[in-house]
């Protein structure tokens, strides 16, 4: 199961985060932190899985920004490996070569594209056209 | 008025929407707590605003800088009045912050309820998905139950998009309010076959999750997933599926058998890398779950190996980590594959990636044997000599004793090697791990009696040569050891050479600058070496000089400890000071002092089990928890700490107390003090240059401290290096190996030596005998302790309430109180209860099929039902069934205008009949269903066919597989349900066979006698023989035929512990015949035995399988064998032997199997048998209980039993049929017997011939 999945650049803060299992907010900018830390001071010819008290951390590079799931040990780190990928070709798709400033201007949206992806700490779809179908949905509402 | 509002709405253009709220911390990065705090007000004067749209984007903002880390809890209501909102661009705005910010504890959640469930069952799909998504985020219990059958209801509902939502939000549901899972498992197992994969993904997420938490009550779904895992091409629904199969498989071993082809299948095929790691993973545990016994998997686990070398060898650090990862897993069962890739795994080590490196060392942990511990243990040194940072070279160091202290030191074959490793240790800079060299020096010194010498000789230099150890750091947590080198010198001071000497060195007057809990463990054993050397010089003629002179030296050093801050150490050296004293008096007055003072420290110190505290049984009427008095107000109990055995290293200095006061302060402070001490004409200056530093320095930080730069690796004088040592013991391995060679020369030069390869086989483990011997103490117990080990299972898992047995949901109906709580003015859809709606057509294609199924259950069970009260006639209408799941496919249950039984078949919701076991039946069926028959099987079935001109009926299910048999000689319960479902099988198949066969509920058919239920019960029986017996250790055993292959039987051995102490390393070992080979696993010789795969605690019986090979089962054998062992006692272990005789009965070469009395008759009328008869005088018993003895103890099963006459048939593992015919008159039973194979039949009637002279 997916415990937490963040967002957050190569100075440490957080761009995104979303809690699976509810983590107290004075608690939160600690375990982030430590969670950052335990990341990004990793050398890019290491691997990319931490064991981080009771999780498991995959992480994942791109450009400035760093992906870090944290998840439990009974989950499979390649398929969440792949699924970091498959967000980020996402969040592409949709914002046409996405930055860290879009992430941060549209928030709300990225969570709506992470929430049609995981649920409940668990992986619902992958499939690019389908979750991004309530967004355009979205989308054309505020349009009109 | 109109100013007002358009003042509003020109405010609102002002307002900041999010990217203004980003744009702006990012400009004012200086002061940006200041400017969010400012917005923070900006927002609050927003949300006071009654307009919607200035609300949202305030929410929207803070859902932004609650992910900065501020709270925002204070907005709850707002967010709460902007989920209610009925635009949905407001509305996910709403729910977005709600999910982000709220939790259990937030009170405003009550509020929503109805809210939520309006969104629920809104229209418009996006509405009720993001009703969902924000649920699963703050979902209580209250909101669970409340909510519980709106979400079980879109579990149905059409989009598929909502449906695999609901399905997913369950889980939380369940976790929550776990009494929702009994009435919404059904539909939940639905979705597992819904035509979205999506949704099925879903489903199979949600059970994958519950069945991890309690396997057990979703076994009976095995079959289902088996389905999916074999049809569905998703790679992430395969991931959860297989990872689920790797929870159920430890339950039952004969799913694991079932799995092993299909994920092989999948190792090989697929080009996942993730799916190919869960595979692994898989079968890694199936193949621990399967007992080590069975031989014919190793070729799956070098499959696993060989995927695993691939994964470790690539470039890609993540799946070089994933593979040492599930590497380490399969060590744990399998070392000797492991082992055959040490070179790889050491490679590892080299790794620039710090966490392959400690994965590879965790893997090195498990592979070292006797043989290599040394080799291995010198490759770590090396590392621990060039690792750069201390947490690298701290685990290093930790894993270099965990490797070699496990179980009690067991490959360590030369302690004056690990205690040289130790001290070695003892040169690294700045380890914290001062106090586990320590600790391991204290454990090895006191339990292994043997190198007590030579351990105070080295702890006697460790502390003859302090300085170099403590050197410049106090903070150096390394002086740890000289804790223990000075309890070691002190305790086993009678093997000191000079005690004198090292006396000397541990009253140095250095040692007052080590940490007090040392200083005192050194006054201490000072203490202890003074009587030693008082002893020594007993009887001595110059005693006198010397003795005076060491009592001069205590006295003269003591004082310095009796200055000490640290109360232990003043205490101590204060008391023994006035000791000393009192002994130089005596001594002057020439008393005899010697043995009075050793008398202080007499007495052997034992080491205590760490669980002995815990196993201390409560003496009866104690309870702890009772106050004694009545408790004090709350005040000082607190800052009591309990003390560790190591106390930690008192701060000298406490900064902190500083730092608090501000430099202001502290000047005036320091001005005054200088007053002060101007004007005290008693107070003594200090020289001026400490009086600078004094003057300069604010605070303790500033003090110059000198780094002493110490790389260079330091030597104490007078120690040997480990490598030495493995060079030692190289040699003298070496040597004994000539010796043993020259030995087995002899003795071939005797034996006209054959096999010659002899000479260069690899020394095996055993070769390696311990250079001294090594006694090592065990821990203490308490006398009566608690035997058992206490689960420390967390009481507060969450999963522990879903812990609920889901079979017997169609055994009991869901209660009312079970319902789940529905309101009552909603559709009658969600009125009706859950199991009774479970029929309800939702999405007509995979409904069909469920119901079809079901109807092929209840059929099974109705006829049952009639069976045993024939009174109650229904009817029912058949139908075809066209077979469409994998149970219906194996059997074919063709019941066309059947003439038997008929019962209406309108009701589907009516209450079912109690048949609890059918669904573990159902899956029984499955599992004992073997995927490729035997030749000889399919034979004997396709007899009966041709005979009767059917349809071909495929006979799979029909045997039992030897677990299933093992388990009916222990249980009776267990041999009844399995017969009751071996009969429901064959009704069905009877069916099938005679369109019309009125009698068959009254005839006794084809069936153990279990149906004789009313008559006398049956005696207990057990097929376990006694196969030899000491006084240590008893073998019962009984064999069984393989069904899988013919000429393979299987020798269940129970081992019971008789003796009060530990019993292990057991090794199974069999002389072979030319007839029957005991089957050992690849690449072993003939001689070697096998080890037993577990250890025996006292009082304990463990059964091991072994496999035996024979060729021709016509005649019984016998086979002598040795099970040698070793018995562990407190203080002693010895090796002793069981020689025992294995007796293969021609009996144990036949497995029970059902046969048809048409088939029967066929095989009888054949001509084929030859014949042989059997009279038994003087049989007392009752027929049945004859009959069942027949079946229980010679595997046979009765076809057909007509008064006081049976007919019954065994087949043997290669394919003869037995049959008898019983016969019993007036106490004298005669069996006349047919077999194709006179021999064997000869031997089987002598051996019932047996059973029933011995009752």
């Amino acid at each position: 199961m997916i415990k937490f999945f963040l967002m957050v650049n190569k100075q440490g803060q957080t761009r995104l985060s979303k809690y699976y299992d509810n983590v107290d907010i004075n608690k939160r900018a600690a375990l982030e932190a430590d969670v950052v830390k335990g990341c990004l001071s990793r050398r890019k010819d290491e691997c990319s899985f931490v064991e981080y008290k009771d999780y498991k951390l995959v992480y994942r590079q791109y450009a400035g920004l760093y992906i870090v799931v944290g998840i439990t040990d009974t989950e499979n780190e390649l398929s969440i490996y792949e699924l970091m990928h498959n967000f980020v070709e996402v969040l592409d798709k949709y914002f046409s070569r996405v930055s860290e400033l879009d992430i941060m201007f549209n928030l709300d949206k990225v969570h709506i594209i992470l929430d049609e992806m995981i649920l409940n700490g668990h992986v619902v779809e992958t499939n690019k056209s389908r979750i991004l179908a309530p967004l355009l949905v979205l989308d054309k509402m505020a349009e009109s | 008025m109109a100013l007002k509002i358009v003042k509003g709405s020109i405010d609102r253009m002002f307002d900041k929407n999010l990217q203004d709220l980003v744009r702006g911390i990012r400009n004012h990065k200086d002061d940006e707590a200041k400017y969010i705090s400012t917005c923070i007000d900006e927002i609050k004067q927003e949300l006071k605003q009654d307009n919607i749209a200035v609300k949202a984007n305030a929410v929207c903002k803070l859902t932004y800088l609650q992910m900065l880390g501020y709270d925002v809890s204070w907005a709850a209501f707002n967010i709460v009045e902007v989920m209610s909102s009925s635009k949905f661009t407001f509305k996910r705005i709403g729910y977005l912050a709600a999910s982000q910010c709220f939790h259990e504890g937030t009170d405003v959640i009550m509020l929503t309820t109805n809210q939520i469930r309006k969104d629920l069952s809104s229209p418009n799909q996006y509405d009720t998905g993001v009703a969902l998504t924000g649920l699963s985020c703050f979902v209580t219990p209250d909101l669970a139950r409340d909510l519980a059958n709106d979400i079980m209801t879109l579990m149905s509902h059409t989009k598929p998009y909502i449906r695999k939502k609901a399905v997913l939000i369950m889980y939380k549901v369940f976790l929550k309010y776990p009494e929702s899972l009994r009435p919404a498992f059904p539909r939940l197992k639905e979705k597992l076959e819904d035509p979205d994969p999506g949704v099925q993904s879903a489903a199979v997420n949600v059970i994958c999750e519950l069945a991890r938490r309690n396997p057990k009550n979703y076994l009976s779904l095995a079959p289902l997933f088996f389905k999916l895992m074999t049809s569905s091409t998703n790679n992430w629904v395969l991931i959860k599926i297989i990872k689920l199969f790797g929870a159920l498989t430890p339950l039952e071993p004969r799913l694991g058998k079932k799995l092993i082809e299909p994920l092989t299948n999948l190792i090989h095929s697929t080009s996942a890398m993730s799916l190919l790691y869960e595979c692994v993973n898989t079968v890694i545990a199936v193949l621990i779950s399967l007992s080590s016994g069975m031989p014919n998997h190793s070729a799956s686990i070098q499959l696993c190996v060989q995927k695993l070398r691939i994964l470790i060898e690539d470039s890609d650090q993540n799946l070089k980590y994933l593979g040492l990862l599930a590497m380490s897993k399969i060590l744990k069962t399998h070392p000797k594959s492991v082992q055959s890739h040490k070179d790889l795994i050491l490679q590892c080590l080299d790794d620039k990636d710090e966490s392959i490196r400690l994965r590879a060392l965790d893997l090195l942990y498990g592979m070292v044997s006797k043989k290599n511990l040394m080799e291995i243990v010198k490759k770590l040194m090396l590392h621990v000599d060039k690792a750069e940072g201390t947490t690298y070279r701290d685990e290093l160091l930790t894993k270099i004793i965990d490797i070699c202290s496990q179980s009690n030191y067991q490959y360590i074959t030369n302690f004056e090697w690990y205690i040289s490793i130790l001290v070695e240790l003892t040169r690294l800079e700045g380890t914290r791990h001062g106090h586990l060299i320590a600790s391991q020096m204290l454990d090895v010194a006191i339990r292994v009696k043997a190198i007590r010498g030579f351990a105070v000789a080295q702890m006697a230099t460790l502390l003859d040569n302090a300085h170099l150890l403590t050197g410049n750091t106090q903070r150096n947590g390394i002086c740890e050891v000289l804790y223990a080198a000075a309890w070691i010198c002190g305790e086993f001071s009678e093997h000191l050479e000079d005690p004198k000497q090292t006396l000397e060195a541990m009253l140095r007057p250095k040692v007052a600058t080590l940490p007090g809990h040392i200083q005192a463990v050194y006054v201490q054993n000072a203490a202890k070496l003074f009587a030693t050397v008082l002893k020594g010089q007993e009887g001595n003629p110059d005693a006198q000089a010397v003795t005076q002179e060491t009592s001069q030296l205590m006295i003269e050093r003591l004082p310095l400890f009796v200055q000490s801050a640290n109360l232990e150490v003043q205490e101590r050296a204060s008391c023994i000071l006035q000791l000393v004293k009192y002994i130089q008096k005596l001594q002057l007055k020439e008393v005899e002092v010697a043995e009075e003072v050793t008398a202080l420290f007499a007495g052997e110190l034992n080491p205590v089990a760490p669980k002995a505290q815990k196993k201390v049984p409560i003496p009866e009427g104690l309870d702890l928890d009772a106050w004694i008095n009545e408790p004090p107000s709350e005040s000082e109990s607190e800052d009591e700490k309990p003390k560790a055995v190591f106390a930690k290293e008192e701060p000298k200095h406490s900064r902190t107390r500083h730092t608090e006061v501000d430099e202001k302060e502290l000047a005036r402070r320091r001005e005054a003090r200088k007053q002060e001490q101007a004007n005290n004409p008693f107070y003594i200056k200090a020289s001026p240059s400490s009086q600078k530093i004094y003057q300069e320095a604010s605070g303790v930080e500033h003090i110059p401290v000198v780094q002493i730069d110490l790389s260079v690796p330091l030597k104490v004088p007078g120690m040997p290096l480990s490598d030495q040592y493995v060079k030692m013991e190289e040699e003298r391995r070496q040597k004994e190996k000539d010796d043993k060679k020259k030995k087995e020369k002899k003795k071939k030069r005797e034996k006209r030596g054959r096999g010659k390869h002899m000479d260069s086989a690899p020394e095996s483990e055993e070769d390696i005998t311990p250079a001294h011997h090594v006694d090592i103490v065990t821990e203490e117990m308490p006398e009566n302790a608690l035997p058992s080990d206490e689960d420390d299972k967390d009481p507060n898992d969450p999963h522990k309430a879903l812990d609920i047995d889901l079979d017997s949901l169609k055994a009991r109906p869901l209660a009312d109180s079970e319902k789940l709580p529905a309101r009552t003015h909603r559709s009658a859809e969600s009125l009706k209860s859950p199991a009774g709606d479970r029929d309800e057509t939702v999405t007509p294609e995979p409904k069909k099929k469920i119901r079809k199924e079901k109807k092929e259950k209840k059929k099974v069970k109705d006829k049952e039902k009639i069976r045993s009260s024939e009174d109650k006639k229904h009817k029912k209408k058949q139908k075809q069934d066209p077979g469409e799941g994998e149970e219906e496919e194996e059997v074919h249950v063709k019941v066309e205008a059947e003439t038997l039984v008929k019962t209406e078949d309108s009701e589907p919701t009516e209450s079912l009949p109690p048949s609890a076991p059918t669904d573990a039946s159902d899956l029984d069926f499955w599992l004992t269903t073997d995927p490729a028959p035997s030749g000889a099987q399919a034979a004997a079935a396709s007899t009966p066919e041709e005979a009767t001109g059917a349809e071909p009926v495929e006979v799979k299910g029909q045997t039992e597989p030897d677990e299933e048999m093992k388990s009916k000689h222990k249980k009776k319960k267990t041999k009844k349900e399995k017969d009751d479902m071996d009969k429901k099988k064959k009704k069905k198949k009877r069916h099938h066979h005679h369109h019309s066969d009125r009698e068959e509920t009254e005839s006794v058919q084809n069936g153990t006698v279990e149906e004789e239920e009313e008559e006398e019960p049956l005696p207990p029986m057990s097929n376990y023989d006694l196969l030899a017996e000491n006084d240590f250790i008893k073998m019962v055993y009984d064999i069984q035929g393989n069904l899988q292959d013919g000429s393979q039987v299987v020798v269940s051995i129970i081992f019971q512990n008789k003796t009060s102490d530990f019993v292990k390393s057991m090794e199974f070992n069999v002389l072979d015949s030319l007839n029957s080979k005991l089957q050992r696993p690849e690449g072993s010789t003939p001689h070697d035995g096998l080890t037993v795969p577990f250890q025996l605690p006292p009082g304990v019986s463990n059964e091991a399988r072994f496999v035996f090979s024979v060729q021709s089962i016509v005649m019984p054998q016998k086979l002598k064998g040795t099970l040698s062992f070793i018995v562990k006692s407190d203080d002693s272990s010895t090796h002793e032997k069981l020689d025992f005789k294995l007796h293969f009965t021609c009996t144990s070469y036949l497995i029970t199997t059902p046969c048809y009395s048409d088939a029967y008759a066929k095989l009888l009328e054949s001509g084929e048998l030859k014949s042989s008869s059997l009279k038994l005088e003087g049989v007392s018993m009752p027929f049945h209980h004859l009959l069942a003895r027949i079946c229980f103890h010679h595997h046979f099963s009765v076809v057909e039993r007509i008064d006081s006459c049976a007919s019954m048939y065994s087949r043997s593992i290669q394919g003869h049929h037995v049959c008898l015919l019983v016969k019993t008159a007036a106490e004298t039973v005669s069996i006349d017997a047919k077999c194709d194979e006179v021999g064997l039949l000869e031997n089987v009637l002598e051996e019932i011939k047996q059973t029933f002279s011995q009752c």
